[in-house]
C-alpha cells in the first residue's frame, strides 16, 4: 500500500515535471539587438611591456573593453536580462569560468546566476591576483601564482561587480550574478536572445558597464517571439 | 692554535677585500651626465670603509697572534680612561668618516638634487600605482591636464584621472606604460604616488628615488646612450611589489618624435 503511494506520488511528480519542461522549452521568446547611438571613445591600445610573457601572446596590440563595438553601431558585452516578473532560479550544475589568459579576462563580462559555481582559471605564465569588488556579496582578494588550481566560489546575492587584478592594473572586468536563469550578454553583433519564457509579463533590463542601464516592459503570451532593442548614448570620452 | 686563529682572521679580511681591490664586480654601465660623479663616490666609500676595515681586521689578527698564549698572572695593561675614552674616541673616529664622506659625497648629492633642471628640460610625469608605472607627457599643448582621483578607470586606461570631457589640457595629454626619452636631452620626472610608497630606480641611470603620497618630488637626468633599461619599484609596496617594473627606453632624436607621432595618433 505504501510502495504504491510512493510510485503514485513518483509518476504524478514525473508527468508535472515532464510538463514544467515541456511549457519552458515551448515558451516565448525576447530577442532583439543592442545598439549605440553617437560616437563612441575610441578604444585604446594597451601596453603589456612590464609583461613580456602576456605580451608576445598577442600579435596586434590589445585595446581597451570598455565599450566594444561592431558594425551597424551595435554594442557587444550588454548584460540583457529578466529583471522582474520571472521567480528566481536555481543555479544550473555547470560551473561558469573565468579566464585569465593574455593578461585579459575572458570573456570581459561573465554572466552567472546567484549560487552558481564560479571557476577562475589561470592560462597564463605569471601570478594574478583577482580582486572582484564585491559592494552587497562579500567581497575577496586572491593571489594565483601560474599552474595552481581553479579559484573556486560562488555568490549568494544578485549584484554587478567590477572585477580587477592587482598586479595587472589594465586588467578589468565583470561578474554579472543574475537571479534567474534568462539572461544573455550581446554579442559582436549586438544580438540577444532570451528564450523559453512562459507566458506573463516582464521587465526586461539591459546593463552596459560604460553606458548604464535601460528597461523595457514585454508582455509574453504564449510561444511568440517579441523583439526589444536596446539604443545606449554613446561618451565621446 | 691561538696564533692559528690570528692568521685565519688576517687571511678572511684579505681574501674578502682581493675581489673588490682587483674590480671582480662588474659596474653597470652608465648612461648619465651626473652618473660619473656617483661612482667616483661610491668608489671613494668603498676604499675609506675597505682600509678601515682591512686595518681593523689586522690589527684583530695581530693582537690574536701576539697576545694568544699568555702565561696566567702575565701583567695586564689598560688603556688609561677605560670605556669611557673608548666609546668617546669610537664616536670622533665614526663621526669624522661619516663626516668626510658627506664632505666628499655633497658634490655628486648637489649635481642631482639642488640643481634646478635647464629650462627646456622636458617635463613627464610619473605615476607609482600598485603595481605599474605610467608616464603622462603633456602633449602638443605643453601643458598637463588636472587630475581628478575619482575619475581613475585603469580599465579604461585612465590611470591618471584625466577628464577629458571636461578638461581641454587633458585631451592630448599621453599617457605610456613606458618612458621613451630622447637621447642628451634633459628630463625632469615628476613624481606622483597614487596609492603607497613607491621608488623609482634605473640603475643605468644612477637615480634611485622614493616616490610619497602627497609629496610633489621631483629627480632630473639626462640620459647618454640609447638602449632599453629596466626600471624597477626598490620600496617594498605590497603583494605585487616583485612585479613592478617598467622600461626606460632612450631613444635618438628622431626615433623620439616618431615614437611621439605613434602616440598622439592613439589618442
Amino acid at each position: 500500500m505504501r510502495a504504491r503511494l510512493i510510485s503514485t506520488v513518483a509518476a504524478v511528480a514525473l508527468i508535472f515535471a515532464a510538463a514544467l519542461l515541456h511549457a519552458r522549452a515551448g515558451g516565448g521568446t525576447v530577442s532583439g539587438k543592442t545598439t549605440y547611438e553617437g560616437t563612441p571613445a575610441k578604444p585604446k591600445p594597451i601596453d603589456m611591456s612590464k609583461e613580456p610573457s602576456c605580451q608576445k601572446q598577442h600579435v596586434t596590440p590589445v585595446t581597451t573593453e570598455t565599450v566594444v563595438t561592431g558594425p551597424n553601431n551595435s554594442l557587444a558585452n550588454v548584460v540583457v536580462y529578466i529583471s522582474a516578473g520571472a521567480p528566481d532560479d536555481a543555479a544550473p550544475g555547470q560551473a561558469a569560468t573565468f579566464d585569465q589568459k593574455g593578461c585579459q579576462y575572458i570573456p570581459h563580462v561573465l554572466a552567472f546566476q546567484v549560487n552558481q559555481q564560479l571557476k577562475v582559471v589561470n592560462d597564463d605564465q605569471t601570478s594574478h591576483n583577482i580582486h572582484p569588488l564585491a559592494k552587497i556579496n562579500r567581497e575577496w582578494n586572491k593571489s594565483q601564482p601560474p599552474g595552481t588550481p581553479p579559484i573556486i566560489d560562488k555568490y549568494d546575492k544578485p549584484e554587478f561587480i567590477p572585477v580587477k587584478c592587482n598586479v595587472h592594473p589594465w586588467m578589468h572586468g565583470t561578474f554579472a550574478v543574475l537571479k534567474n536563469s534568462h539572461y544573455s550578454v550581446s554579442a559582436q553583433d549586438g544580438g540577444f536572445s532570451l528564450p523559453n519564457l512562459p507566458a506573463g509579463k516582464y521587465t526586461v533590463t539591459a546593463w552596459h558597464e560604460s553606458y548604464g542601464e535601460q528597461t523595457q516592459e514585454v508582455t509574453i503570451s504564449g510561444s511568440e517571439t517579441k523583439t526589444v532593442n536596446f539604443v545606449f548614448k554613446a561618451k565621446p570620452y | 692554535m691561538g696564533k692559528l686563529f690570528g692568521v685565519v682572521v688576517a687571511l678572511i679580511a684579505i681574501v674578502s677585500a682581493y675581489p673588490i681591490v682587483a674590480h671582480w664586480y662588474v659596474q653597470p654601465i652608465d648612461i648619465s651626465t651626473h652618473g660619473h660623479a656617483i661612482d667616483e663616490q661610491l668608489a671613494d666609500t668603498m676604499a675609506e670603509a675597505g682600509l678601515s676595515f682591512l686595518a681593523a681586521q689586522l690589527l684583530l689578527g695581530f693582537f690574536v697572534w701576539r697576545f694568544s698564549q699568555r702565561k696566567p698572572g702575565a701583567k695586564v695593561w689598560n688603556i688609561p680612561g677605560g670605556a669611557t675614552l673608548m666609546v668617546a674616541a669610537a664616536f670622533i673616529l665614526v663621526g669624522t668618516e661619516i663626516l668626510a664622506l658627506g664632505v666628499l659625497g655633497q658634490k655628486a648629492w648637489a649635481n642631482v638634487y639642488f640643481t634646478p633642471p635647464k629650462p627646456d628640460a622636458m617635463q613627464i610625469q610619473a605615476q607609482a600605482g600598485q603595481f605599474a608605472f605610467y608616464f603622462r607627457y603633456p602633449g602638443v599643448d605643453g601643458k598637463f591636464g588636472p587630475l581628478h582621483p575619482d575619475k581613475i578607470d585603469e580599465g579604461n586606461s585612465n590611470f591618471f584621472g584625466l577628464d577629458p570631457a571636461n578638461d581641454v589640457e587633458s585631451r592630448d595629454d599621453i599617457v605610456s606604460a613606458e618612458l621613451d626619452v630622447p637621447v642628451n636631452h634633459e628630463i625632469q620626472l615628476l613624481m606622483h604616488a597614487k596609492d603607497v610608497g613607491h621608488s623609482f630606480y634605473v640603475r643605468e641611470l644612477r637615480i634611485q628615488q622614493d616616490f610619497v603620497p602627497g609629496l610633489d618630488l621631483a629627480v632630473h637626468f639626462t640620459p647618454t646612450q640609447t638602449g632599453k633599461y629596466e626600471i624597477v619599484c626598490t620600496q617594498l609596496c605590497g603583494l605585487g611589489h616583485y612585479n613592478m617594473k617598467a622600461y626606460l627606453n632612450v631613444l635618438s632624436q628622431e626615433d623620439f618624435e616618431k615614437w611621439m607621432k605613434q602616440k598622439i595618433s592613439e589618442q
